[in-house]
């Protein structure tokens, strides 16, 4: 048996030493543990922003196209129609779009980049449910208003921008994702303006 | 232990004869030499994939913008130039060739070639490129010494050009291609070394960060060591 | 604080008790040496095999069709996937490398023998469940390999006569080795059979502090109660689960003489581990076998099918004895005589420090037949390494048949009461 006695400063500095490398060293570890729930390369392929070709829709047309696993409803609204958004303002329960369901560059009177297209996803903020459009006969559901949504599930009301109605059991504007035109006709759903500046 | 040492020493000497004795001796490969931090070579190997290869080989597990952003080239770069059938870029390299029909064509259906690199090896796949020759008994007339009747055309003749093989299994210098001998090796080569890539894409990172964990754990060993040794005194 | 908390928690559960029972004042001898690390450094593989394990499952496609596919996924798309994928293949070698050097230590030093039985005997059942384990995981990949070492192995039951056939039909679930035999195997090899280890674990490491550790010269550290004068005994102070019932000499206690020494241990390991995993991943083609790249085909064997490194001494003796019932018995008997060490050995002095010059030659002789089965069961079955291999195969069932004989009435050295340095 030993007959030094027992240098605690040395016993209490190598202890923390080991245990502080050593710590470094376990977080070191987890890093492929945590790092390997990120979302995978295929998961960043199927939610990959999706071209559209918005030049040959007519004007008061209607296309889907989906991105992320929803649809997305794009509308070329005629000059008429953008005119005529403020004049259901007042039924609206979020006419200047407060809440935050569109990106910064969304959140004006048309809800959109271009005021010509309407980009939101066919998805009601009730419960989930596919809206229908109706272009010309819309005043079956809200008088006085030819255009807008309807959603058959439980009746749900959105306007021509994707703004919900008063007194209907969803309570926000139709969703519009981060998008951007990478040129005159081409659509790009999923990616804001300012990032896709760096794209083709 | 002593003894111990003295016959695990014994064994491996039995076991470094043995394997001479017991070996099959694969075909002599000549070495590919790759160097996946080429990243030029790599990309002519992935040109020469796309435009030779890809008609009846899928890279099934391998993606476009994986291999862009491995090999340097632009995302719109490589789209425009790398890309011919519209997928996206975060899609797999794959291509349309049906696989009944093409087993009928070939004997068998062209293999995907993700992984040739790491079943065959590199050299293999560097070697086996180069041994093509003429052979009028087979359906596309040709032949390869390191795959005997083998399936598959020689697609890159008109780089290479035809070889002959005589009696003793010496393939003749190739004639006719618009490529020299040597000019034809670099192009193997470098699709060699883009097949390697390709079999494991994360093989740099995977050195790279060898060798920062086996420093770190040296470290370690070392302020362990002193921890030990300083306890120890008490038993000592 | 932490005093307080830890008085509320003793009162409902034996936390500080059993921290002191088996860590802090458990005695263990002090004269470990380097073959005693490779019980916690089993402990650390075993661990890792279960957490890289876990994370692989949230990846991996259990079915014929998505298996192979989901493996490449888990190597390119999963962020760090090939760093969890290698951490697993590479861990699976190093867990067989660490329990055969951790019951080499055992075969050298007697720790098998009375009242260590039991303790052997888990340790054989940790050891044949590994290999199960072992087994069904390198069904899961789904490579030709894959497919073809588990047609071998699975067609070995279709020897033993009368319900051969049925066996492997049922073990099988399907008349070739498919989807469904890899959907059990996933079941067994992820959730029973880890299951199954970490209790036997559990059960091995219970049986030892029970008895006690053995050390290199077989001597008993535990003395019959004062037999020991108080100026000679140990200066460490230990459990009274032990004191009251022995005198304590040459030992100290595990925590923190042991856990200090363990942790030197397990970043030595690791050097070499991650030098490996990081290097050279495929072990030469032993750890991760060439065939393997390519998706399993009924239809194509690979040139050379065998299994993997770690079950080359058992396959070996399967093959060099020419009937295929036979040849079955044979391999399963070399495992069964392993359990029937201490039975074997009936001697009373446990370490080859102090034994017969003939048990040193016969414990080295098992060691170089054990490691040439193993190298044979990576070679191709030609003539001359089936001479071999039968030679090393009567060598290994030699050592116990030998052993049987000379140890009842070996010439051993006095074994000394305490431990020398």
């Amino acid at each position: 048996m030993s007959n030094v006695p027992v240098n605690n400063g040395r016993r209490r500095f190598l202890t923390a030493a080991t245990a502080v490398v050593g710590g470094a060293g376990v977080v070191g570890v987890a890093v492929p543990f945590i790092g390997s729930w990120n979302p995978s390369a295929r998961a960043k392929a199927a939610g990959a922003p999706v071209e559209v070709n918005v030049g040959k829709i007519e004007p008061g047309q209607l296309i889907r196209a989906e991105w992320r696993g929803k649809p997305v409803y794009v509308v070329r609204r005629t000059e008429e129609t953008v005119n005529n958004l403020s004049k259901v303002d007042d039924q609206l329960r979020d006419p200047n779009s407060e809440k935050a369901q569109q990106p910064s560059y969304a959140t004006n009177a048309y809800r959109s980049i271009k005021p010509e297209f309407l980009v939101a996803l066919g998805v009601c903020t009730h419960l989930g449910c596919a809206p229908t459009h109706h272009n010309g006969d819309f005043d079956q559901f809200v008088e006085g208003v030819s255009q807008g949504f309807f959603c058959p599930c439980h009746g749900s009301k959105f306007d021509m921008a994707g703004r919900v109605f008063q007194g209907v059991p969803a309570p926000l504007n139709l969703m519009v994702p981060e998008h951007s035109f990478t040129s005159e006709n081409t659509l790009l759903i999923g990616v804001g303006p300012d990032e896709s500046k760096g794209e083709a | 232990m002593k003894n111990l040492i003295k016959a695990l020493a014994f064994s491996l000497v039995t076991v470094v004869s043995m394997s001479a004795l017991a070996s099959s001796g694969g075909a002599n490969l000549d070495h590919a030499n790759n160097d996946l931090t080429d990243k030029e070579s790599l990309k002519n190997g992935f040109k020469t994939y796309i435009n030779y290869c890809l008609g009846c080989h899928q890279l099934q597990y391998q993606r476009y913008n994986r291999t862009f952003k491995d090999l340097g080239i632009e995302e719109a770069d490589g789209v425009a130039n790398y890309m011919y059938t519209g997928e996206k870029s975060g899609d797999h390299i794959t291509n349309t060739m049906p696989k009944k029909e093409a087993a009928s064509w070939f004997g068998t259906a062209p293999p995907d070639l993700t992984l040739e690199a790491r079943l065959r090896s590199p050299d293999w796949i560097y070697t086996y490129l180069r041994s093509f020759y003429m052979d009028d008994k087979r359906p596309f007339g040709v032949n390869n010494k390191v795959f005997k009747d083998v399936g598959m055309p020689h697609v890159l003749q008109d780089l290479q050009g035809v070889s002959s093989i005589d009696e003793h299994g010496n393939i003749s210098p190739a004639m006719g291609g618009s490529l020299t001998a040597e000019e034809y090796d670099i192009v193997v080569r470098d699709l060699t070394n883009f097949l390697e890539y390709v079999g494991e894409p994360s093989k740099l990172d995977r050195e790279a960060m060898g060798v920062k964990v086996l420093i770190f754990l040296f470290v370690f060993f070392i302020i362990s060591y002193f921890l030990k040794k300083e306890y120890w005194k008490d038993v000592h | 604080m932490l005093a307080n908390f830890m008085a509320w928690m003793d009162k409902r559960l034996p936390l500080t008790d059993a921290w002191n029972k088996h860590l802090a004042q458990y005695p263990a001898p002090k004269n470990f040496n380097f073959w005693y690390f490779f019980g916690s450094l089993a402990m650390l593989v075993l661990v890792n095999q279960i957490l890289t394990g876990v994370w692989l499952t949230m990846s991996y496609e259990p079915s014929g069709d998505g298996a192979f596919a989901s493996v490449e996924y888990i190597m390119r798309d999963v962020d760090y996937g090939w760093l969890l994928r290698y951490m697993h293949s590479t861990g699976a070698s190093a867990f067989f490398i660490v329990v055969y050097l951790h019951m080499m230590r055992g075969l050298m030093y007697g720790s098998y023998q009375k009242p260590r039985e039991l303790l052997w005997i888990f340790g054989m059942l940790i050891f044949l469940v590994l290999m199960a384990e072992a087994f069904m995981g390198y069904l899961l990949p789904w490579g030709n390999m894959s497919y073809w070492g588990a047609q071998v192995i699975i067609s070995l039951f279709g020897a033993i006569p009368v319900i051969g056939d049925d066996l492997t039909l049922w073990i099988r679930g399907d008349y070739v080795i498919s989807g469904a035999t890899l959907n059990r195997f996933f079941a067994l090899h992820v959730i029973a059979m880890p299951l199954v280890l970490v209790i036997l674990v559990f059960l091995h490491i219970l049986a030892l502090h029970e008895v006690g550790s053995n050390n290199p010269e077989g001597t008993d550290v535990k003395k019959p109660k004062g037999s020991i004068k108080p100026e000679d005994q140990s200066k460490f102070k230990f459990h009274k689960q032990y004191t009251d019932k022995y005198d304590i000499v040459d030992a100290i206690p595990f925590h923190p003489y042991y856990s200090v020494k363990d942790i030197m241990g397990v970043a030595g390991f690791l050097i070499l581990f991650c030098w490996v995993m990081f290097f050279a991943p495929e072990g030469g083609g032993y750890f991760m076998e060439a065939p393997n790249f390519e998706p399993a085909n009924g239809l194509k064997t690979p040139e050379h099918i065998a299994p993997v490194w770690y079950f080359g001494p058992f396959y070996t003796i399967l093959r060099v004895i020419p009937d295929k019932l036979l040849g079955a018995i044979g391999m399963f008997s070399a495992i069964i005589v392993l359990f029937l060490v201490p039975w074997f050995d009936r001697g009373v002095v446990k370490s080859v420090k102090f034994r017969s010059k003939l048990h040193l030659l016969n414990l080295i002789q098992f060691s170089v037949c054990f490691i040439v089965l193993g190298v044979l069961g990576t070679l191709p079955a030609t003539p001359t390494a089936n001479l071999i291999g039968t030679i090393a195969t009567f060598g290994y069932f030699g050592f116990f048949v030998a052993l049987w004989f000379y140890s009842k009435n070996e010439k051993c050295k006095p074994v000394p009461e305490r431990v020398s340095h």
